[in-house]
């Protein structure tokens, strides 16, 4: 331990308690962000306490990276500078349910589980059922911005946090929203904090309006021979007047992981989704929730409609049934289950328009052709697609094909005036790329929103304190 | 005004698009609110970069600019509060692309609300957020104010429903924020942008998503004898998880002067109805419908009518999106609050808002969004004697004050505009105050696009000087 390490911590103890703060180096490599290891850890217990130690960190001007269950901080490009790692899982009492009015206040560093098990005690839920949300707490799924299948009917945290407390760069903790689920009362600034990766403020509370949990839901698959033929399943839907609750299709490679994933799982499903599904497939993955007489008459329509667009196989699932459990939760853990698939997975995060997903999916193919690499992906109906690809080892050839098809993959969507970004690859490719996707390396003229979110991150951060560099 | 800037305009957008004579000026003095707020001069663009140079001059002769649609905006947020230029988007009212397959319209800040919905209806879509003043107000007002309406309770604000903008700063500068496949990397701009009133930027292009037309849809009428029984159901709608696309709530005095003026069919002699409006398949709406009825039964319900056909359906909304215009033949004026609570404490709310109208001695109208808790209580006064105008304005306040007390905020879909921002401190810290302050000179700095909104005149953006002119002319006669 340095002088200044024993300094830092020493001040912090002071300030907080010697039980809330450590400089372990082994306890300190756990909170590593790409490689980069913190001095020193401080768990507070309390909004106050976070508020002390930012503004400690801002008065020594030292950088701090929030944290809760660790689960996601692989996303984001390097931190220029990381001295106080905060974790936040100390704060994690719900400070107000009312499932009367279908509102919920809980602190940033509660587990995701904690949260969902009072929620269905009262039958609601919160649609947050994103990457690894088992291990997630809720002030880290809303920081890290991912978003899960239930966006297709119920929309992303912005569409139901309701509100936030915070503290920011200064020190300062400070409010946004409310406890009500419709509010116009002052700028909407926990908005700016769903995906904000801790580089705005230190979430300490968030409101969420809840949903109730449908009567009951259904799962539908239709294969296909061709990504195409499935997109018109998806149009086909889109047109109807079903309003099904996910709408996921899954590439051949994919499905042919859950396969694997389902045999060597512990416990062995009523009928292997091998065995259900055909290999070598596109598969469109639908859920549709309501009464029983919603899911009977959306099945129905989904058969005729699936017919319609030449799908080769159909497939129910009571989602209560061994083999329906087992592939939504494959779906959605995607990402956890493809980063465990290759020792540098890169999993892109890409948006298009859904009308031209049939040719940015082709060219995605080709390009991990070209280099190479194998590839998988998940493609929601919303037109967000995650793309992975997967090489089988992780030498600096295959860092040089990675890097090469990333590029041409920014480029592409450039061109194809898609979005894309890589929320998770390994850290050497970050030093040759940047995550953040093309538009971002562009001169500021070129890009003049990035020019205000540097304002904003100013407005939030004044020294830059927090979790510097991680977003662009 | 400096006349060598009005000479300047006229120049640049021809002298149709000018006003500054005094007659002229009146009409933009004044917006769906109280308030008032006369500006000096008043210009017509017709393009982003007409905007953007209109901006560049009002910079150069140090004026201020405020942003305005239609006017029927119920805060004073397009008001010129401090005079300065005011730029009506009334002919950048064109709907510039229509992408069907992908859900999406952009279309210039000037289109009136319902005209995207008629612009899409044929292929089963229609733009969702529904103010009451929908068939006038224009989606660069709704975008300033984050506005609502009914079915937003289903279907949510207008903030869940922009995924992309185009702004001219106060600059000068032209610029895009969000996309239209609405995943931007990123901080989530569009959302900061959308319900900052006019303060942060002028926006000169929205792109909004579309949503499918339900396949059916029942709109129920329930008809109460007392108040408390109609927001009890309200409060066991929502508790029993029965989500409504749309849940209003009307008292029976407010009713009757609606039904005086467009003869809707609502019953006479209630206390209190509820509008409920149900959609989605066929098998969801009958199931919901039923359900609906029985819970409105337990709670005494006198009649649970259901529109027989989209004509009657029409009416009943006809009776509910009217009901500020019936009332103002019940008195020369009223003042609209928009206070929200959380739901559960309607029944409370409502009797303390009963209590208040006592107390100060005015009529106070109830007709709301009650499923997601959003009061619209509205107080009839007479603005010719200005000791009312105070009171109707003390007692709004208790309700509001009331609100927040319970949990609420100020305003769910109008603004804080010019009207509310003094009682902004009941919900925000110096902090906060702070932080947004910082958030608005990021972009703002010299308060010279909307000064006076949003912030107390005390803590908010600079040394402004603000001219009140309601003090000096008097409310709205």
């Amino acid at each position: 331990m340095t002088a200044s390490t024993s300094s830092i911590a020493s001040r912090l103890e002071a300030a907080i308690g010697a039980s809330q703060v450590t400089a372990d180096p082994a306890v300190c490599a756990d909170y590593a962000v790409d490689e980069i290891v913190p001095s020193v850890i401080a768990k507070p217990v309390s909004a106050e306490e976070v508020a002390e130690i930012v503004r400690f960190a801002a008065a020594e001007n030292l950088a701090i990276i929030p944290s809760g269950a660790r689960s996601k901080l692989a996303i984001g490009m390097p931190p220029s500078r990381y001295d106080i790692a905060l974790d936040m899982t100390g704060l994690n009492k719900i400070a107000h349910y009312d499932p009367g009015d279908l509102t919920l206040s809980v602190d940033a560093g509660a587990s995701f589980n904690d949260v969902a098990a009072p929620l269905y005690k009262q039958k609601q839920f919160l649609p947050l059922a994103v990457p690894f949300y088992f291990q997630s707490t809720i002030g880290g799924i809303i920081a890290s911005g991912v978003d899960s299948s239930l966006r297709q009917a119920y929309g992303t945290a912005r569409d139901f946090l309701i509100g936030a407390e915070f503290v920011n760069g200064s020190g300062s903790l400070t409010k946004s929203g409310g406890r009500v689920v419709k509010n116009v009362t002052g700028y909407d600034l926990h908005k700016l904090l769903i995906g904000s990766l801790g580089t705005l403020a230190v979430i300490t509370r968030l409101n969420f309006r809840t949903f109730p949990l449908p009567p009951e839901d259904r799962g539908f698959v239709a294969s296909f021979r061709t990504a195409e033929e499935a997109l018109e399943l998806r149009r086909l839907i889109t047109e109807s007047p079903l309003g099904p609750s996910s709408l996921e299709l899954l590439s051949p490679q994919l499905m042919q992981l859950f396969f694997d994933a389902g045999k060597n799982s512990s416990e062995i499903p009523a009928a292997a989704l091998d065995s259900l599904l055909p290999a070598n497939s596109w598969h469109l993955c639908i859920s549709v929730e309501g009464t029983s007489e919603v899911c009977d008459r959306s099945v129905r329509d989904l058969t005729q409609l699936a017919t319609q667009a030449s799908a080769t196989n159909v497939h129910v699932l009571g989602l209560d049934d061994a083999e329906g459990p087992d592939l939504w939760h494959y779906i959605g853990q995607a990402v956890p289950m493809l980063l465990e698939a290759s020792p540098s997975a890169s999993i892109f995060k890409i948006a298009q328009l859904p009308s031209r997903l049939g040719v940015l999916l082709a060219k995605l193919s080709a390009i991990a052709d070209q280099a190479a690499l194998p590839q998988s992906l998940i493609a929601r109906g919303c037109g967000v697609v995650y793309f992975a690809l997967l090489p089988p080892v992780d030498d600096s050839d295959c860092l040089r094909r990675l890097a090469e098809a990333a590029s041409a993959i920014f480029l592409l969507c450039a061109r194809e005036g898609a979005s894309a970004t890589i929320p998770w690859c390994p850290t050497e490719l970050k030093r040759s790329i940047n995550i953040w996707g093309h538009p971002f390396t562009l001169s500021l003229e070129g890009r003049p929103d990035l020019a205000l979110m540097r304002r904003l991150k100013s407005a939030f951060d004044p020294q830059n304190i927090l979790a510097p560099d991680r977003l662009p | 005004m400096n006349p060598s800037l009005i000479r300047d305009l006229k120049k640049l957008l021809g002298s149709s698009a000018v006003l500054s004579l005094p007659e002229d000026l009146l009409l933009y003095q004044y917006d769906g609110s109280v308030e008032q707020g006369r500006p000096d001069a008043v210009v017509f663009p017709s393009s982003t970069e007409e905007v953007a140079r209109i901006v560049k001059l009002a910079a150069k002769y140090n004026v201020p600019i405020v942003g305005r649609g239609a006017g029927t905006g119920l805060s004073g947020g397009a008001l010129a509060r401090t005079g300065g230029l005011m730029l009506v988007f009334a002919r950048m009212n064109r709907i510039l692309e229509i992408d069907i397959p992908n859900q999406r319209a952009v279309v210039q800040p000037g289109v009136v609300n319902y005209d995207i919905t008629r612009a899409v209806e044929h292929a089963g879509l229609f733009y969702a957020p529904d103010p009451s003043s929908q068939k006038s107000c224009t989606i660069g007002g709704n975008v300033a104010e984050n506005a609502g309406g009914p079915h937003t309770l289903a279907y949510g604000v207008t903030t869940n429903h922009v995924t992309a903008l185009e702004l001219v700063l106060p600059d000068g500068e032209i610029v895009r924020v969000g996309s239209k496949h609405g995943d931007a990397p990123g901080y989530d701009l569009c959302g900061l942008f959308v319900g900052s009133e006019g303060t942060l930027a002028l926006v000169t292009e929205i792109t909004v998503k579309l949503t499918r037309k339900p396949e059916a849809v029942k709109t129920l009428l329930t008809i109460f004898d007392a108040v408390d029984d109609a927001s009890q159901t309200v409060v066991d709608i929502t508790a029993r998880a029965i989500t409504p696309a749309a849940c209003e709530m009307i008292d029976g005095w407010t009713l009757r002067a609606i039904e005086d003026y467009v003869h809707a069919g609502f019953p006479m002699d209630s206390a209190a109805v509820l509008l409920i409006e149900v959609e989605g398949l066929n098998e969801a709406v009958a199931a919901q419908a039923a359900a609906i009825d029985e819970v409105c039964r337990a709670h005494h319900a006198r009649e649970v009518r259901t529109a027989r056909d989209p004509q009657e359906r029409e009416l009943f909304w006809k009776g509910r999106k009217n009901a500020f215009g019936a009332l103002g033949r019940l008195a020369p004026s009223s003042y609209v609050l928009d206070g929200v609570i959380p739901r559960s404490k309607l029944p409370q709310a409502l009797r303390r808002i009963q209590e208040i109208s006592q107390q100060y001695n005015f009529k106070i109208g109830n007709i709301f969004h009650a499923g997601d808790g959003n009061l619209h209580p509205i107080v009839l006064y007479d603005p010719r004697d200005p000791a009312q105008f105070d009171r109707a304005i003390a007692a709004s306040n208790e309700i509001i004050r009331y609100c927040v007390e319970i949990g609420g905020a100020l305003t769910g879909e109008h603004g804080v505009g010019m009207e509310k921002n003094e009682l902004m401190p009941l919900i925000f810290s110096d902090a906060d105050f702070d932080l947004m302050r910082r958030v608005h000179d990021a972009f703002n700095p010299d308060s010279s696009i909307n000064p006076g909104k949003v912030f107390p005149l005390g803590k908010g953006c600079g040394e402004i000087r603000v001219r009140t002119q309601t003090a000096q002319t008097g409310p709205r006669a």
